[in-house]
């Protein structure tokens, strides 16, 4: 570090008031930012868990659905129709729907079911315990041991019970990427079995999954889905479809964006205030430097130094701090949906950039206007 | 006394435009010489502060010229103007304006820092620096701890730590009691004052007269006279 730079850190660290005032501001900015857009990420990637976990290239849908959660059911021909479209490898069925579990001391529990087409298992989760073929025995449900599995009281391999009043058994235990959103446990089942355990409309088919023979043939069976009037769309384009109901159609994604941008607002208020006081209490002495011999593209080095290291400690500190909240919140919360992304910490460096660049602006004008002639006029 | 060291000519300053324009300093001229320990005095509003403003490089003057070693300063760039004031003129301020977030040594060690030299070489020569004052046990205080004529002295330690050629001292003495002021202008006059500098007290303080080699008067932006100092006559 050179000799200036040096002096501009001891003036910075030594005012300890100001520093952690400085320091408060832009940690509590960062920590308000990056658990807003965690909070996002985490209900976007939750929202989207169907499509995550189930791992399809391509699904095909009623042209109504907004979510993967609001299924539609589809006639069956449209899977024979999908599965005749040139270009289309292999399309299999798939089924998403509710049911309620009648747990042993009595209560109920609202599950979420994914009927796997019966011939090929596709979309099938890992498993933990137990074979993934059981799911072809009498009554075989496989749970996934995720945050909600605790709410079945964490049933075993043979675990009974009942579900919309039939018998099922717990065959298997398995991992999926990530949770739902909606915080009941899931259970995976064949097609077939779920749709006749579950109450349903006259079409049974949620979605078709479809993998393409090649990424060339997606725009094709795009059309060809849309011609029989369906939609195809690719998984990015569903997790993104998911992901605008939310923004939009719940106001969720708005209010989040507004509380980050109070954030935002209220970490430039407090640390660009401070760091204003700060350069005024100083004024008189770079004043007394520039009498001296300093230049100003040196004084100016000194602010862009004193801002720059107190941004990027704030910055530190509230990433380490938003990291331990969610920690902390997930220990007694697994169901919170928080998940610290690179494009969180990359917002929140941008905008404590921001934050830092203003308040260091504003000091240089400050200090560049001082006249060494007002230091001796005193 | 060797060659000149300060020759102003001309010198004019005003603040204002129209009827709000009022003249600071009006057509000053005077040449000061190396070895020399020259005051400025005059009454408050005099233009005392103004004047040495311009002949240190801080106030451009809006009419005149001011040659330091024979350099027109004010021909010079901002950028180079700042490194001849670096280089040759050593500050006392009138408040001193120590860092209180940095330790004694640290704030005398400043225009040496500022020169780009070592920051251990800088503390060491600044310690020895505090030590020529007599503060050396007090190198590791922050200023605020020191009282006002210890700070003065540290003050002027920072102003000559880099050797400078001239010494400018802007009412050094108004902060202090008669005996401390009175001791601190003999330090200056006793240490500081060599073959190779040129000593420019702005004062009105008539307690330290005696010290001064010259002491030009100033009146109303004017200059009314140049009396020998006691110690020269």
């Amino acid at each position: 570090m050179s000799g200036i730079l040096r002096i501009a850190y001891r003036l910075l660290v030594n005012d300890r008031g100001k520093f952690a005032a400085l320091l408060i501001g832009i940690t509590f900015a960062v920590l308000l930012m990056i658990m807003m857009t965690s909070i996002y990420a985490g209900v976007m990637s939750r929202a989207s868990a169907t499509i995550i976990n189930t791992g399809a290239s391509m699904w095909v849908m009623d042209r109504g659905v907004t979510s993967v959660v609001s299924s539609v059911p589809l006639p069956d021909y449209v899977l024979d129709a999908v599965r005749s479209v040139p270009g289309v490898k292999y399309a299999v069925p798939m089924f998403t729907g509710n049911g309620l579990v009648k747990l042993p001391d009595g209560d109920y529990q609202a599950v979420s079911i994914v009927g796997l087409d019966d011939s090929t298992l596709f979309g099938r989760p890992r498993m933990l315990a137990g074979r993934i073929e059981d799911v072809y025995a009498d009554n075989g449900f496989i749970v996934v041991k995720d945050a909600e599995y605790s709410k079945l009281r964490s049933p075993g391999v043979g675990t009974q019970f009942e579900l919309n009043d039939h018998r099922a058994v717990i065959v298997g235990i398995a991992q999926v990427a990530s949770g739902s959103l909606f915080g009941i446990p899931t259970l995976y089942t064949t097609y077939s079995r779920a749709t006749q355990d579950l109450p349903s409309t006259r079409f049974t088919l949620s979605y078709v999954l479809v993998e393409p023979k090649s990424r060339s043939d997606v725009p094709a069976i795009e059309a060809a889905v849309d011609a029989l009037g369906y939609r195809a769309l690719t998984r990015d384009r569903f997790i993104a479809r998911t992901a605008e109901f939310y923004k939009y159609q719940t106001g969720l994604g708005v209010n989040l964006l507004l509380m980050t941008l109070i954030s935002f607002i209220v970490g430039m208020s407090i640390s660009g205030q401070t760091f204003y006081t700060f350069i005024l209490e100083n004024l008189e002495k770079f004043g007394a430097l520039k009498a001296i011999g300093a230049r100003s593209s040196e004084l100016i080095g000194m602010i862009l130094f004193q801002a720059a290291f107190t941004g990027l400690t704030g910055y530190g500190l509230g990433v380490g701090l938003s990291a331990l909240l969610i920690a902390m919140a997930k220990l007694r919360l697994p169901t919170y949906a928080a998940m610290i992304t690179f494009g969180n910490l990359g917002v929140a460096f941008i905008m404590v950039l921001i934050i830092t660049t203003v308040a260091s602006y504003i000091g240089v004008r400050r200090v560049l206007r001082i006249e060494p002639f007002d230091v001796f006029r005193g | 006394m060797e060659g000149v060291a300060i020759r102003a000519s001309g010198l004019t300053k005003w603040f204002g435009d129209g009827d709000l324009r009022r003249t600071a300093v009006r057509d000053v001229t005077f040449e000061a010489r190396f070895g020399e320990l020259l005051y400025v005095v005059g009454p408050s509003g005099s233009g005392k502060t103004t004047l040495l403003s311009m002949l240190s490089g801080i106030l451009r003057p809006d009419g005149g010229s001011v040659s330091l070693e024979q350099t027109d300063i004010w021909s010079l760039k901002a950028d180079e103007l700042a490194r001849f004031r670096l280089d040759k003129i050593g500050f006392v301020f009138q408040d001193y304006h120590l860092f209180p977030r940095l330790t004694t040594a640290e704030n005398v060690a400043v225009p040496l820092i500022l020169k780009r030299r070592p920051w251990d070489q800088a503390i060491a020569q600044a310690t020895a620096q505090l030590d020529e004052v007599g503060l050396k046990d007090r190198a590791g205080l922050p200023p605020v701890k020191l009282s006002g004529g210890e700070q003065q002295r540290v003050a002027i330690a920072r102003a000559v730590v880099s050797r400078p050629d001239f010494l400018i001292l802007d009412e050094p003495t108004a902060s202090l009691d008669g005996e401390t002021g009175r001791r601190v202008i003999e330090l200056v006059r006793r240490e500081m004052l060599t073959g190779n500098r040129c000593i420019l007290i702005v004062t009105h303080d008539a307690r330290i007269f005696e010290f001064a080699d010259r002491i030009l008067h100033l009146e109303d932006g004017k200059l009314t006279g140049v009396e020998q100092g006691h110690l020269a006559s």
